[in-house]
């Protein structure tokens, strides 16, 4: 597996200073300090329920700080109105982890649904070469009249990121894209986050634990430990490391 | 890590979790917010006509087997029912009239909103709930659309415009009922029936009938909406929203019905 270098810094496409968040009496995030380069791979690694999904979630604007500074593209994402806000939103693609699809609706549909509510003077022709250059790209033009019942979990993980990457957003916020995966399937993935970074020039924050993804997937990586960042940097730089909260991870996912 | 523990502790210190009373108030003042942004967003564009008519036709289709057979019934054994009473006075040429207004002013709208409330309550507030659980109202969010306006404003106009057209239905087809039983026994002709029910029918039995079903049809599915777009996680949420908005929207309508008897009364007397 080839590992990705890191890019030289370049310009600043999310900044986030002293991020604290919690939820009644557990305090998840406590002080977040983070950057995003433009066309960079950032892969957050850190245990379940360390906050790595509600960082992203208040990067997009679906949950609210308690207190710290969230500028995505130049924009404070917790002082912008809501106009606002569903602007920024079609420059940010958010992959959920459980794909999210609109059960009611097909592969089709899933894809027109956000095109036609925020392009609204495309043709009907135009849709159409625009869903389908989308499956295309994720390797899935035959599923187009499946619905979401009917495909696999890989599947529905690169439907789902199809339907982000049809409003063509500036940055991708993947939640756990590996999860649940065979590894196979999971080596697809990678590809295709790598694929989506070239293709579609986006710069990403990829939240995982599957160190075989963030090693395939991240130019940097950074790990939550704590409620905070306390290690950021290549892969190499995060886990060459004796710290007892680092090293068990290193370990399950390569040794065992 | 004592140190760690103590950090820990001074945190938790911090936030105080709100007691009954206030949670009380906590969940009146989102409920007043939700029906407020309905408003402000019902009324502004853009609008979501094409998702309006298709929650039209699902709800007033979804329920219109159901409604059909319970107003055809009703309107036979409250007729039967009727009869003996007047009878005693030597009335039974006033049924036709008794039954109008019975099914026109209290037991279509009370019927159909019930049944409704069981139907298409729990219904969106199951689909609701199920869209929150599996992310996919978030996912509408962050695809810069606004899940409000498209699931909440097109469900809840849409069951305020359909009760009060399935209410009317029902009061019609609970008439034709009435007018069985009545020809059966009394060899009643339907002209004669419908001449004397709608003789006694007034402009505010049909005013009131009106302004309940839409205020029952709004409570349907507002109560719908809000227990299911507020859903807590989990599939058990699910079960909770669609159980919650049946319930509650039961709760209400007769609430509704006992304040609005009240009112209307004034204009009777």
């Amino acid at each position: 597996m080839k590992e990705k270098k890191p890019l030289s810094e370049q310009e600043k496409v999310i900044e986030i200073n002293g991020l604290y968040k919690s939820f009644g009496n557990y305090h998840v995030l406590r002080g977040v300090d983070l950057e995003l380069y433009k066309r960079e791979n950032l892969v957050v690694l850190g245990k379940s329920g360390t906050g790595k999904s509600v960082l992203i979630k208040i990067v997009v604007g679906l949950l609210t700080p308690d207190h710290g500074d969230v500028r995505v593209l130049n924009q404070h994402v917790d002082q912008i109105t809501y106009k606002e806000l569903l602007a920024l939103r079609l420059k940010v693609g958010f992959s959920f982890q459980n794909s999210a699809l609109y059960d009611s609706m097909t592969v089709r549909e899933n894809l027109v649904f956000p095109l036609i509510r925020n392009q609204k003077k495309l043709t009907k022709g135009e849709i159409t070469s625009a869903v389908e250059e989308m499956l295309d790209a994720v390797g899935l033009l035959h599923t187009i009249n499946q619905m979401p019942s009917e495909l696999s979990g890989g599947q529905r993980k690169r439907i789902g990121i199809a339907r982000t990457l049809i409003l063509r957003p500036e940055i991708m916020l993947y939640d756990e894209p590996t999860a649940g995966l065979d590894p196979i399937t999971c080596l697809e993935i990678n590809s295709l986050i790598n694929e989506v970074q070239e293709r579609f020039h986006t710069s990403s924050i990829i939240i995982t634990h599957d160190l075989t993804c963030a090693k395939a997937v991240g130019n940097r990586v950074a790990m939550l430990l704590d409620g905070k960042f306390e290690r950021q940097g290549t892969f190499e730089d995060v886990f060459n490391t004796n710290d007892e909260r680092v090293k068990p991870f290193y370990d399950y996912n390569f040794i065992q | 890590m004592e140190k760690k523990a103590e950090s820990q502790e001074t945190l938790n210190d911090e936030v105080k979790t709100p007691g009954k009373l206030s949670r009380t108030f906590i969940t009146l003042y989102d409920v007043f917010q939700f029906i407020g942004r309905f408003f402000k967003e019902g009324f502004l564009p853009p609008y979501e006509g094409k998702e309006l008519m298709k929650q039209c036709y699902d709800i007033g289709y979804r329920s219109l087997a159901l409604i059909s057979l319970t107003g055809f019934i009703t309107g036979i054994v409250f007729t039967k029912q009727s009869r003996p009473s007047l009878a005693e006075f030597g009335a039974t040429s006033w049924l036709p009239s008794l039954v109008g207004i019975a099914l026109l002013r209290t037991l279509a709208p009370l019927l159909t909103s019930l049944i409704a409330a069981g139907k298409v309550g729990s219904s969106i507030g199951a689909e609701l709930g199920s869209m929150r659980v599996t992310e996919q109202i978030d996912a509408m969010e962050v695809s810069a659309t606004n899940p409000f306006k498209f699931l909440v404003t097109t469900r809840v106009l849409a069951s305020t415009i359909t009760i009060p057209i399935l209410t009317f239905y029902t009061a019609m087809v609970g008439m034709l009922g009435a007018l069985l039983n009545v020809s059966l026994s009394e060899g009643t002709s339907a002209k004669a029936f419908f001449q004397s029910s709608l003789e006694s029918i007034t402009f505010l039995d049909i005013t009131a009938s009106t302004i309940k079903a839409v205020i029952f049809g709004f409570t349907i599915g507002m109560v719908g909406c809000y227990q299911g777009y507020n859903s807590s996680k989990g599939t058990e949420g699910v079960g909770k929203a669609a159980n919650s908005a049946v319930v509650i929207g039961m709760f209400l309508i007769f609430i509704e019905e006992v304040v609005s008897v009240q009112f209307f009364g004034l204009f009777r007397t």
